[in-house]
């Protein structure tokens, strides 16, 4: 009985070290957040005096003044116009070409197919210098088209990828069926793969906006007009142009993570399991 | 019929390869040509100089080296405190512990954010404003006045500071890799070891940290890629388009292509830097292989 009472207390006392740790590193990664969030509410010269989490007066104008003077509101648009038009592009062009490399049969699918596997290992660093001179030529700088097809080609490989693999354990009796009612190919990706494939498409959804809402550098080289910028870069600009007006930077700071936030906790299972099967990949 | 069907075959997987055509074989061979060349990314002439930019990068550029010390630094930083401490978190999420869910959700929540978001509000709770730096105030609190200082201008904190908070961004991946890893070594295993008598400690030793060497190796490559390649956060924490004494390869690339305008250098720099990294995954892989 000692014994017993003995283990118990020690796994007690462990369990609470471990709560303690948890607990602690929990705490370091929220503070930043919160810091942010209450300072977007203070005002100016409030921001450095008082340093609680929980402001005093709740200044909601200040978003409103983001929005509008500070000019987040057009960035805004900008990022959601951009982000689900990508998105769109790539799971359309990748999934088809994902159900091309896997069910249809055609004269160089294995070389074409390991261009994208090759594009997915190789990193070229260098590469926006390039894009940025090619963009030039095309007259494509400059404009949100130019940076949404770059954004495309920057996430068609992985979706590829994923896609295919999916595919390749589908099983073909469905298809079969749908082939013998008639059902062209193109009716087969449409009205079979893809209603089968949702689960994929999912993680893929959310791991492209992931990145194109947080997506920097092609944006910076790309645009110069501030109308066309998205968030990311607009932030920058901001702070270059507003030094000392830091509610309304941290107001624009919230705009920008809030959304990610949120579609990262209704999509949690989805961004686990990117994660892990993405880890795979590399 | 044969051919018209091959045809057909094409159309699904035309948009992809034409993008890709576009927006990265091309770019691709352009880096490679453009970095034998001096030209300022304007004029229609540029100058053929065959390996030149290279021999200026390995013998004339200071700065280039020393960026890619700093890119080291960090991620040596990455690869021991940050990894470690994803292990330890992952390790204690394994086990039978209540709130597992809250504490995995709220450990990936930093990597999801963008590298804007975090340098920034980083940097707005670090860097000394009037006295509003949170680190700096609890030193003082704690009676250690003599410690406090601007950690992000002074250059001998500047590098561990952003090393630490790209660990803060970044242990969340290493996390939730680590813990997937850790859900699939059986249980049963552990009950044997328990049965036979081994310590806790023990069976982390002989059962754990073996079977989860693959997994520590794919984490390490994925540290490895990442941090090296750093270079917003930086942007975003310290300020100033190119940062200084905390410059990273890939600010320095920036800096040749927007600073100086010597867009066949920036090329030369990239191409350097992708071998490097080649390099460094193909090693950490093959190190792999033979523990195996």
């Amino acid at each position: 009985m000692k014994a017993a009472a003995y283990y118990k207390t020690k796994k007690f006392a462990v369990n609470t070290l471990i709560h303690l740790f948890l607990i602690s590193v929990a705490i370091t990664c929220l503070y930043p957040l919160l810091w942010m969030i209450a300072s977007s509410l203070k005002t100016q010269d409030m921001i450095f005096k008082d340093i609680s989490l929980v402001p005093h007066q709740f200044r909601l104008e200040n978003y409103l003044r983001a929005w509008q003077e500070g000019g987040f509101g057009r960035n805004f648009l900008n990022s959601i116009l951009y982000t689900s038009s990508v998105v769109l592009g790539i799971v359309i062009i990748s999934s088809m070409a994902a159900y091309a490399f896997s069910r249809l049969h055609f004269p160089g699918r294995k070389v074409l197919f390991i261009m994208f596997m090759a594009a997915m290992m190789i990193p070229i660093p260098g590469s926006f210098v390039a894009l940025y001179v090619l963009l030039n030529k095309l007259h494509l700088r400059n404009t949100p088209i130019g940076y949404i097809l770059c954004m495309i080609n920057v996430g068609l490989s992985t979706s590829i990828f994923l896609l295919k693999t999916f595919f390749d354990k589908m099983p073909k009796e469905l298809e079969d069926a749908a082939r013998i009612d008639g059902c062209s190919k193109l009716g087969i990706w449409w009205h079979v793969a893809l209603p089968l494939a949702k689960p994929v498409l999912a993680v893929v959804i959310v791991f492209n906006a992931l990145t194109v809402w947080n997506e920097y550098i092609l944006a910076l080289i790309i645009f110069d007009n501030r109308q066309f910028m998205p968030l990311q870069v607009a932030l920058q600009t901001f702070q270059g142009e507003f030094v000392t007006n830091y509610p309304l930077l941290m107001a624009g700071l919230t705009i920008t993570a809030l959304p990610i936030i949120i579609v990262y906790l209704l999509m949690q299972k989805y961004i686990v399991k990117g994660v892990t099967q993405g880890a795979i990949v590399g | 019929m044969k051919i018209k069907g091959a045809l057909e075959n094409y159309t699904f997987v035309l948009p992809a390869v034409a993008i890709f055509s576009v927006f990265y074989v091309i770019p691709f061979v352009w880096v490679f040509q453009l970095g034998l060349f001096e030209w300022d990314g304007i004029s229609f002439t540029r100058m053929f100089v065959g390996l030149q930019n290279f021999k200026e990068i390995f013998f004339q550029d200071k700065s280039w080296w020393q960026s890619m010390w700093n890119a080291s630094y960090i991620t040596l930083i990455a690869l021991t405190f940050q990894n470690i401490l994803a292990f330890m978190l992952a390790w204690a999420c394994d086990r039978e512990i209540k709130m597992k869910n809250f504490y995995r959700v709220i450990f990936f929540i930093p990597p999801v954010l963008s590298e804007v978001v975090v340098g920034m509000a980083w940097r707005f709770i670090i860097n000394d404003i009037d006295g509003a730096n949170i680190i700096n105030r609890t030193l003082t609190g704690m009676g250690m006045p003599n410690l406090v200082h601007n950690w992000l201008s002074d250059p001998n904190t500047a590098l561990t500071t952003v090393a630490l908070v790209h660990c803060w961004k970044g242990f969340g991946w290493g996390f939730l890799i680590f813990l997937a890893g850790l859900q699939t070594i059986p249980r049963e295993l552990y009950e044997a070891a328990r049965v036979d008598g081994a310590s806790a400690w023990q069976s982390f030793r002989k059962i754990t940290i073996p079977l989860m060497v693959p997994v520590m190796v794919l984490v390490a490559i994925l540290t490895v890629l990442g941090t090296m390649q750093v270079f917003v956060l930086i942007v975003s924490l310290v300020g100033g388009e190119f940062a200084g004494h905390t410059s990273v390869p890939v600010l320095r690339i920036l800096a040749s292509m927007r600073g100086s305008s010597r867009f066949g250098y920036a090329c030369a720099q990239g191409i350097t830097f992708g071998m490097v990294l080649i390099a460094i995954s193909f090693i950490q892989y093959r190190f792999s292989k033979n523990r195996q």
